[in-house]
């Protein structure tokens, strides 16, 4: 948490405030002005809110697909937050997405006429977090080597994915006779099981979305994170190298190694998105389909306040927004989409970099109280 | 012989069109980096200017109004920046990323709710625009010479004035400025404000100059290519300037090789030279070429001892 965090110690705030009130004031004031833009825009806010939660939550479909939107965020959110424990800022999750997408979509087109379902699933998933990881070992090893800073190349490294992306899918990955900038499908064996059909199979009956098996992956994902970071000796290393690098390399700590295992993970978890999008809903390589899930993934990370169970319910309330969103610009064609992206926007503004501007108003208000 | 000529002339202004919104925004950054403000930003803040230009040009139907108001729009996105980083010293890389996120996010909304265009703002006519001085086939606008002016007044700014001099010190050892007496804030927030004012210039070159309009995303990484260039010119302005150059010169040479083939070479994928600035770049940090330093204390908020 170094980059929140202040490096001098502050006045400190009693526990609970730091931990409950303090996001809680942060969240409120981004969406404050979530308000004051809607607002702008001349739209009753309220009626839209109401829009907004029944889109979200009003059907078991809605529900489907709110959760199958928090699946990218939790991903995503994991992903940086475990960078962030190393002290480390990955923003190449949008290009370790994709390019991860690369590695799961290959073994997918090279095996899927050979194996059957459930191995060739799991082979895609592991190709998936291999490319998504080696994606990002670049950059770590740049950074943990030659010193170069991680933020700058992995910016950098998005737009080389982007590009390489582009490239291969309109030239070497597209079918032969096809227009369209995309692999040919997979097969029906590489179809990860809808939530739908996992749920029929034990007696539940919903409504289909694109929710699927990723969803699971993804908690369980987040209960790997946290179990790794706070029990295992290597997170603790991991963790006491965010705190104080020095302390981590008296501690016999390999910093250089420590870097490359933190960024690894990173990459390999956001190479989540890919799962979830490409074996879950689309069956084949997509232009583009990371869509601005890596980035957001910081703004899940610093709602979650970087802790697995935090980030779960910051990418459920994101999956929502997500979810209520597009059914709301389909009520109010005034509001588009894109107000997620201003609540992303909004929300790592006020919870990262504007962290400690309410921190004198608490201090006033508990400070009077005792 | 005339062909090869008009060849290379329509290239170079080409090249200098391209790199019009790269100079503009590298210099910009310039500043901000130099005192010690990491500005991932940039993109953002141009993102910003070239909306609120392109749609108060439309609305007013005056060239000026459109200017002023991408620049007013790219210094509140600065002043965001500055609050967020030097008042509340909070981390300057994620203050920029939101910013980048708030303005690609933001303009679509409000152009979608004001113009109802998906996002786009209405085209501007010729009398809304930034039209050529002295050679319409090279379309040199005021802001291409204002970009080529920017490179020697940065130099001059950052290298022989007082501010200049203050600016280089509070990026490398701010203690040092604070212990002489000048405030390290208010150098930063002039330094930042003026990173806003060439963004700012730069947005509204895209929107009311290169491109008759705004459209969603339209800066397209453009502001990470400045960054890139700044990076590449190892943090002085000249050098920025021909990072810039030859980036601009890549961008216009991609679109003339689309399905060509180059002798002895094969056709050049243009993902690949449109690529080219980031992975030079990459070289670059890697040590490959050269080595870059950024300012010492460039990433670090500032706090006083007491």
């Amino acid at each position: 948490m170094s980059l929140v965090a202040p490096k001098s110690a502050r006045r400190p705030l009693p526990g609970w405030v730091e931990i409950v009130i303090l996001p809680l004031v942060n969240v409120a004031l981004a969406f404050l002005v979530v308000g004051v833009i809607v607002h702008i825009i001349g739209v009753d806010s309220f009626q839209a809110l109401k829009l907004l939660l029944v889109g979200a939550l009003g059907s078991s479909e809605a529900i489907g697909y709110t959760l199958y939107y928090a699946t990218n965020f939790i991903f995503t959110g994991l992903a940086v937050a475990i960078a962030f424990h190393a002290g480390l800022f990955n923003i190449g999750g949008e290009g370790q997405a994709y390019i991860g997408g690369l590695g799961c979509g290959l073994a997918v087109l090279a095996f899927d006429r050979y194996l059957p379902g459930p191995l060739l699933i799991l082979l895609a998933v592991l190709a998936a977090a291999a490319f998504g990881a080696a994606w990002a070992a670049v950059p770590a090893w740049m950074q943990a080597w030659r010193g170069s800073h991680i933020v700058i190349t992995t910016i950098m490294f998005n737009f080389v994915a982007s590009a390489l992306m582009v490239y291969l899918l309109s030239n070497v990955l597209r079918p032969q006779g096809s227009m369209s900038p995309q692999s040919r499908g997979f097969s029906e064996a590489a179809s990860l099981p809808s939530m739908q059909a996992v749920l029929k199979s034990v007696g539940i009956a919903v409504a289909p979305s694109a929710l699927n098996l990723a969803f699971a992956l993804a908690l369980l994902s987040a209960v790997a994170v946290w179990v790794f970071l706070w029990r295992t000796s290597w997170g603790y290393a991991l963790r006491t190298m965010g705190h104080n690098a020095e302390a981590a390399t008296y501690a016999g700590t390999n910093l250089r190694r420590m870097t490359m295992l933190a960024m690894c993970l990173s990459g390999a978890l956001a190479a989540g998105v890919a799962v979830n999008e490409l074996l879950g809903v689309h069956h084949r390589i997509v232009l583009d389909f990371p869509a601005g899930y890596g980035f957001a993934g910081i703004a899940v990370a610093l709602m979650g306040r970087s802790h697995p169970f935090g980030i779960v319910l910051a990418a459920l309330l994101f999956g929502a927004l997500q979810q209520g969103g597009t059914e709301l610009s389909f009520e109010i064609p005034a509001m588009t989409r894109e107000m997620v992206v201003v609540i992303q926007g909004l929300v790592i503004l006020f919870c990262g970099a504007l962290a400690h501007l309410p921190r004198p108003w608490l201090q006033a208000l508990v400070g009077r109280r005792s | 012989m005339e062909e090869t000529l008009t060849f290379v002339t329509l290239t170079l202004a080409a090249t200098l069109r391209v790199a019009t919104p790269l100079v503009l925004c590298a210099m910009g950054g310039l500043f901000s980096e130099k005192s010690g403000i990491i500005d991932v930003g940039l993109e953002g803040k141009m993102l910003m200017a070239a909306f609120f230009a392109a749609a108060t040009a439309s609305l007013t139907g005056s060239i000026w109004a459109g200017v002023g108001a991408g620049i007013v729009a790219a210094e509140v996105m600065a002043l965001l920046h500055g609050v967020a980083c030097i008042t509340y010293r909070g981390n300057q890389v994620v203050s920029g990323i939101a910013l980048n996120i708030l303005a690609a996010g933001l303009t679509v909304v409000l152009g979608t709710a004001w113009f109802a265009r998906g996002g786009q703002t209405p085209p501007l006519g010729d009398s809304e625009r930034l039209m050529p001085i002295f050679f319409p086939v090279a379309r040199d606008n005021i802001l291409v010479y204002a970009a080529l002016l920017s490179v020697p007044f940065t130099w001059w700014a950052i290298a022989r004035t007082r501010f200049g001099l203050r600016l280089r010190a509070v990026g490398e050892m701010p203690l040092a400025v604070d212990g002489a007496g000048v405030s390290v804030g208010w150098l930063r927030y002039r330094a930042v404000l003026l990173c806003g004012l060439f963004a700012g210039l730069a947005g509204a070159y895209l929107s009311m100059a290169q491109n008759a309009g705004f459209s969603r995303d339209m800066t397209a990484g453009q502001g990470f290519i400045a960054l890139a260039a700044i990076i590449f010119g190892k943090w002085r302005p000249f050098p920025a300037f021909g990072a810039c150059l030859i980036f601009g010169l890549l961008d216009a040479v991609a679109i003339r090789l689309q399905g060509v083939s180059v002798p002895g070479v094969g056709e050049v994928p243009v993902q690949l030279i449109q690529a080219l600035p980031y992975l030079l770049t990459l070289f670059l940090l890697a040590g490959f070429i050269g080595n870059a330093v950024a300012p010492k204390a460039a990433g670090i908020p500032y706090e006083k001892e007491h």
